[in-house]
């Protein structure tokens, strides 16, 4: 009964495991939504409004009913019979599944076709015969809350302005007496521009509501698939034991896969009435335009300093552009997402922050792309302040960081907008960043570069991010608490299953989740499967976005592993007859105190679990659990930009983008490695160039990748990344989210290292895209 | 993504896509390498009754040079002209554009003859033919013209072709041996349009400029010549003044929109600055030759 | 209708298909091999990259019926027979790939570039992979995978001669 040999390789945390998950992608044979094919399958194509702001007169589907191929067509008005017209958003808000009244952004879903054939279903749509009344488009969401802006929500009982919410956090009173007591207030007006995440796969689904069974299978890009199954029983009525929400592989999520969009609605009332299975999948235009965007905040902030560097107080206010629905993916309560975590990296001890939502004729969304719930929004204000208030005092924006950081010893730090910091070290995160890219050389560099008029900028962000939703007590989506769980089963042959309430789309929970398993039970993590994103046969939980699986279901997967550990212990004793209080958990086996010789392994014991358990324990290993977390948990890091402008034409370069991150304690650092590289790309791709907007007719900017740039490998920096391990004092392994770290910190990095290389000029903000034109044009207007 | 129907004609003899394009006339398109015309039909942007595909016509595909200058035929892509040992060393404005066009996978396909037959004032070979003042030549079943590009481009997206033409190739004149030139692009990203293009091309005479090419790319309503800089140059002693002199005249040609890539002013600005630096580096190669 | 014999990965089919089917689609649709992916409506992403006649080029950027008598490789082709190739085998050991929805595009665009370069710098290879947008990597493991295929390929063939070639103009290297 004992082991003595070296067992196989267990791939526990800090193993750079390679995925399990790779070899069938690497193949081609990864299955996405595209590749789901039933039989007797049709298609989907929707029509959407090519106007911002119009009543619908008449809609006229005969000519396209009629072309052959075509099954049916339906509209606001067939779903509206069926009370599937509107549907809730995950902010409180209704939104149009197939508009009936009115069309609200251009890109709104107005009919659909089902067809035998992807193309006929494209043929028919140009065969629906729309009449509009164009109604005059709301584009400025300050202009939106004029008095006398046109209502876009007219819909709405009680609805007579554009307004979608207030909200404040913070205390006033000490935010002004901060001020009042200040030497210098530094304030920032900046606009986080409407991006859209982009992931590589649309959104799509296919339904098959089999009206034999009264069973509806939804094949769907979901991010979130149990709480989608219980809105769309809350939504379409029919019981939740009937519906199964499947997510196959997701081709990258980033928050757009979140949200519930009509198409996925629409496909389901058509299967449901043609008794067939409906296939919708989105072409990137219409990704672009009508599912979720993000960001979209207009800020003002204000910071209070000493002449010495202190900072006293902050005082933010914001305008976010929410679209024409209120459909932000945020928990109930947070009306601008967690924004209120603008004071950062900071020990500012007073801070008032307010927001209005205004309603505009634009695509719904506010979606965390990449983000939790506004993190990115505020992370980015704070350290634009701080960059720009260091320039204001003539003090090095290192210097300006590291005199006002919340110290170590100061965790766990209460914020003064309500977070609680669990744990940090920021001025080594900034150290070790300011030594990677040699600074103080750089520095001098750059003086001198100056004088010959080169222009050489560094940027800096020492960002704090707060991931990881619950604790249930205060957060919520759509009134379900933010928890998350895990279940496993250990087989005989000791080979064990592990089911997940989150979901992956690429961040490899099929490899890190199993080695949380082998961790704990020393079952080597080849031995684990790991199963999510099939609501029959997961337990329930909230999905993966905001940074949450590892706070949330890793910490579950870890105490359901101990949960099966303590019984093990109390089977081992059987086993070895002795009392479990003899036994010592020695990786991976039980071993009977002073009687080394005396042991079983843990593959043993999953053995006698089903062969041999005692009469006092229910047979099998197996359990499940639900973990709520105490707290969120709190990434942090330092990111250096080094950039290059030219001066006659504002292009501007990386040179150098160096980051350190800390996400505690890293299960699989090769994984942590490539979710920090993804979000440093895609903040440069925000900072430089990732832009939705719109004319003043309502027409969308960025409608396909033409437009809508994402950037290659060629242009894309070249990251020089760098770990820090300051464990989570309340999460079960000590680690933290980490996927979006580099989305969140990164953007100021790359905007503060172009103002560094304008400063002397005068220059204090460009917003973001940071084009080449906007960089030329602040020189031009800062140039004597 | 889910272009319209059409009808497909792939004939394997020029004399029959000439028949085709003359039976159909507008209904009908001619399809080159398709990187164009594909994606607007994917958009529903074109949607042609007939494509006639030039791909199984024999001869359409080869690079030449004889002794007037080069011919390359109307299948020969980008990324033929980018590997060309051939323009590197005597064509510098045509090598330095070639990779700067789309992205590696579409210069696979693309081809310069369909470059200019689809006029996008944002298309970078127009400017590179304008600057070396090449011929389209246009084949139709009334016979065969020689167009000069300079009289090619009428408006965006189009030209002096008629429906029933096909340009079969391009000839480009030989430049002096003591020439030079280059292409400078302000481009967003790979396989973005440009915000602004500049095509330059030198020929010195002693040591003064002889024949100067300048076409600005994506600032008018097609590639256009910067004649008067052309003639501020020609002649002139070569230098920082004069290239500072054709970049203003370069910038007076310029009448670029206004949009999310930047101001007209700022566009005009580019055109100025990449004039003088193209013009500079055009120099240093004719000087080097 | 149209009639067409394209050789996928080796073997032949013949099929009638409308003139407008694209060849992305008829890959995924016709021959089921779903490993060609469709990113985008512009041809610009890449997801959907093939060898067409040993070049990669954007399957959804092609009609079917311009692939009549060609040869196409798909991702599925890479592999031969359980094998994984070397730069299947890079991706993996390299972590290159994420959500794996632009790898078999990357993929496919990396065999052409080694076939011609099988030594290419980290410049090289973003060059080459320029075509192809990935929204998970930010690259930096991709251009490990393809070096790291790069390597065990020039092992398994102990090559005399590793030839470099620069992108075709100095320009381009400095894009
Ligand atoms: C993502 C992307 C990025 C791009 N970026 C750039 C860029 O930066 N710079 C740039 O210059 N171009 C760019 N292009 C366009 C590309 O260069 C095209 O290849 C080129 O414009 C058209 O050539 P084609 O052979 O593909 O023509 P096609 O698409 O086949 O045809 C285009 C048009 O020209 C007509 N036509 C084609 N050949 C002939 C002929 N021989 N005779 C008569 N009519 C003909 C067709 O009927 C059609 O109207 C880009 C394309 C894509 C998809
Ligand atoms: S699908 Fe995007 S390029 Fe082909
Ligand atoms: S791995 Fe997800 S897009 Fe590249």
């Amino acid at each position: 009964m004992t082991t003595t040999m070296p067992g196989p390789e267990i791939h526990g945390l800090g193993h750079s495991m390679k995925r399990k998950e790779d070899d069938r992608f690497v193949r081609g044979r990864g299955t996405y939504i595209e590749d789901v094919v039933l039989p007797r399958m049709l298609h989907m194509a929707l029509l959407r409004s090519p106007l911002a702001h119009a009543r619908i007169a008449s809609i006229d589907p005969s000519a396209a009913a009629e072309l052959p191929g075509v099954v049916a067509v339906v509209t606001g008005a067939d779903l509206a019979a069926h009370n599937l017209a509107w549907m809730p958003t995950l902010s409180g808000d209704t939104q149009a599944v197939l508009a009936t009244d009115k069309v609200r952004f251009q890109g709104q879903e107005v009919a659909a076709v089902v067809a035998e054939d992807p193309y006929v279903a494209r043929d028919a749509l140009e065969l629906i015969e729309v009449d509009y009344e164009e109604l005059p488009a709301v584009v400025d969401p300050h202009a939106a809350l004029r008095p006398a802006a046109p209502v876009i929500r007219d819909d709405k009982e009680g609805q007579d302005t554009n307004l979608a919410y207030t909200w404040e956090a913070g205390d006033k009173a000490a935010a002004d007496a901060a001020f009042a007591q200040a030497d210098v207030v530094v304030s920032l007006d900046t606009h986080y521009p409407r991006c859209h995440p982009s992931p590589m796969e649309t959104c799509g689904c296919v339904a098959d509501v089999n009206a034999a069974t009264g069973k509806a299978t939804i094949y769907m890009t979901s991010q979130a698939p149990h709480a989608h199954r219980t809105l769309f029983a809350m939504v379409a009525g029919l019981p939740e034991q009937n519906i199964q929400i499947k997510t196959v592989d997701i081709g990258g999520g980033f928050g757009n896969k979140v949200p519930i969009y009509p198409g996925y609605v629409v496909a389901t009332a058509a299967s449901l009435l043609l008794d067939r299975p409906v296939k919708w999948i989105e072409d990137r235009t219409e990704n672009l335009i009508s599912t979720g965007f993000a960001r979209d905040y207009h800020m003002h902030g204000e910071l209070a300093l000493n002449r010495d560097g202190r900072m006293l107080g902050l005082r933010v206010s914001m305008v976010s552009d929410q679209g024409a629905f209120f459909a932000d993916a945020q928990p109930s309560k947070c009306r601008a997402g967690l924004f209120h975590i603008v004071t950062g990296s900071y020990d500012l001890t007073a801070a008032h922050v307010t927001g209005r939502g205004a309603y505009t004729n634009k695509a719904p969304g506010g979606v965390a792309y990449r983000c939790s719930f506004r993190v990115t929004e505020a992370s980015f204000l704070i350290e634009r302040l701080v960059q720009n208030a260091a320039y204001e005092l003539g003090i090095d924006p290192a210097e300006l960081r590291r005199l006002n950081f919340i110290r170590p010893e100061q965790f766990p730090y209460q914020s003064a907008t309500g977070f609680l910091y669990d744990s940090g070290n920021y001025p080594a995160a900034l150290q070790k960043a300011l030594d990677a890219v040699g600074y103080d050389e750089l520095r001098r560099e750059q003086a001198e570069g100056r004088a010959q008029g080169k222009l050489m900028g560094i940027g800096i962000a020492s960002f704090t991010e707060v991931v990881g939703a619950g604790p249930h007590k205060d957060y919520d989506i759509a009134g379900i608490k933010m928890f998350d769980s895990a279940e496993l089963r250990v087989h005989p042959t000791g080979k064990a299953i592990l089911k997940i309430g989150v979901q992956t789309q690429g961040q490899g929970h099929e490899t890190t989740f199993a080695q949380i398993v082998a961790n704990e039970l020393r079952i080597p993590a080849e031995d684990v499967l790991v199963q999510y994103g099939d609501t029959d046969n997961t337990p329930y939980g909230l999905g993966t976005y905001a940074s949450r699986s590892t706070p949330t279901a890793g910490a579950a997967t870890a105490v359901v592993s101990r949960k099966l550990l303590d019984k093990g212990r109390k089977i081992a004793a059987h086993v070895l007859e002795c009392s479990p209080d003899d036994l010592e958990w020695q990786s991976g086996r039980f071993v009977v105190k002073g009687t080394p010789e005396q042991a079983v392994t843990i593959q043993d014991v999953a053995f006698a679990a089903y062969t041999n358990h005692p009469d006092d324990l229910e047979a099998g290993l197996e359990g499940v659990t639900y973990y709520d977390p105490p707290n969120m948990t709190y990434p942090f890091g330092t990111y250096v930009v080094v950039v290059d402008v030219d001066p006659e034409t504002g292009v501007w370069t990386v040179r150098r983008a160096v980051a350190v991150d800390d996400c505690g304690v890293r299960i699989n650092p090769m994984i942590v490695e490539g979710q920090l590289h993804g979000g440093l790309a895609e903040g440069y791709g925000i900072a430089a160039m990732q832009l939705i907007t719109f004319d003043e007719q309502g027409n969308c900017i960025g409608s396909n990748f033409m437009d809508y740039l994402l950037p290659t490998s060629w242009e894309t920096p070249r990251f020089e990344t760098y770990a820090m391990e300051t464990p989570s004092p309340h999460h079960p392994l000590g680690a933290k989210g980490v996927g979006e770290s580099a989305t969140v910190g990164s953007p100021a990095a790359y905007v503060n290292a172009v103002i560094d290389a304008l400063t002397h000029l005068g220059v204090r903000n460009i917003d973001m895209p940071v084009t080449s034109a906007k960089v030329w044009q602040a020189i031009q207007q800062a140039s004597p | 993504m889910f272009p319209a129907a059409f009808d497909y004609r792939s004939p394997a003899a020029l004399e029959d896509v000439l028949d085709s394009l003359a039976a159909y006339g507008d209904e009908a398109k001619v399809l080159a390498g398709g990187m164009s015309l594909i994606p607007m039909m994917k958009l529903r942007f074109a949607s042609p009754e007939v494509l006639v595909d030039l791909g199984r016509v024999p001869g359409l595909d080869a690079v030449q040079e004889t002794p007037d200058g080069l011919r390359i035929g109307a299948l020969v892509r980008h990324a033929e002209l980018e590997a060309s040992e051939l323009l590197r060393q005597r064509y510098p404005v045509m090598a330095a554009a070639a990779p700067l066009i789309a992205d590696p996978l579409v210069r696979n396909r693309g081809t310069l003859v369909g470059s200019l037959a689809h006029a996008d004032p944002a298309g970078d070979w127009g400017s590179v033919m304008l600057a070396l003042n090449a011929e389209v030549v246009a084949r139709s079943t009334a016979g065969q013209r020689v167009i000069p590009v300079r009289e090619f481009f009428t408006g965006p997206f189009s030209t002096v072709l008629q429906p029933t033409e096909v340009a079969v190739e391009v000839r480009v004149p030989r430049p002096s041996s003591r020439s030079g030139g280059t292409y400078l692009k302000l481009e967003r990203k790979v396989g973005d349009f440009a915000t602004v293009g500049v095509a330059a091309h030198l020929e010195l005479d002693n040591e003064r400029i002889g024949r100067a090419g300048l076409a600005l790319t994506a600032v008018g309503g097609h590639n256009v010549v910067a004649a008067e800089a052309e003639e501020v140059l020609a002649g002139a002693e070569p230098g920082p003044e004069v290239f500072a002199e054709a970049a203003e005249a370069a910038a007076r040609a310029a009448d670029p929109p206004s949009d999310v890539r930047g101001s007209a002013d700022y566009k005009r600005q580019v055109v100025r600055t990449y004039v003088r630096r193209g013009l500079a580096r055009s120099l240093e190669l004719a000087q080097a030759a | 209708m149209a009639r067409i014999t394209v050789t996928v990965n080796g073997a032949d089919h013949t099929d009638e298909v409308e003139p407008r089917l694209l060849l992305a689609h008829y890959l995924r649709d016709k021959l089921r091999l779903t490993g060609t992916h469709i990113g985008c409506d512009t041809t610009n992403c890449g997801a959907c990259t093939v060898l067409c006649d040993g070049l990669p080029v954007k399957s959804c950027t092609m009609f079917a019926v311009q692939a009549d008598g060609r040869e196409i490789i798909t991702v599925e082709g890479l592999a031969t027979g359980g094998q994984l190739q070397p730069i299947q085998q890079g991706f993996k050991e390299e972590h290159g790939l994420q959500c794996g929805f632009c790898t078999p595009g990357m993929m496919v665009a990396a065999t052409a570039l080694l076939e011609r370069n099988p030594d290419p710098s980290e410049e090289e290879i973003r060059w080459a992979l320029s075509g192809n947008v990935c929204r998970c990597t930010g690259y930096v493991n991709i251009v490990k995978a393809v070096r790291w295929a790069a390597q065990a390929m020039q092992e398994q063939a102990a090559p005399e001669e590793p030839a470099t070639r620069q992108p075709a103009t100095e320009q381009a290297a400095t894009r």
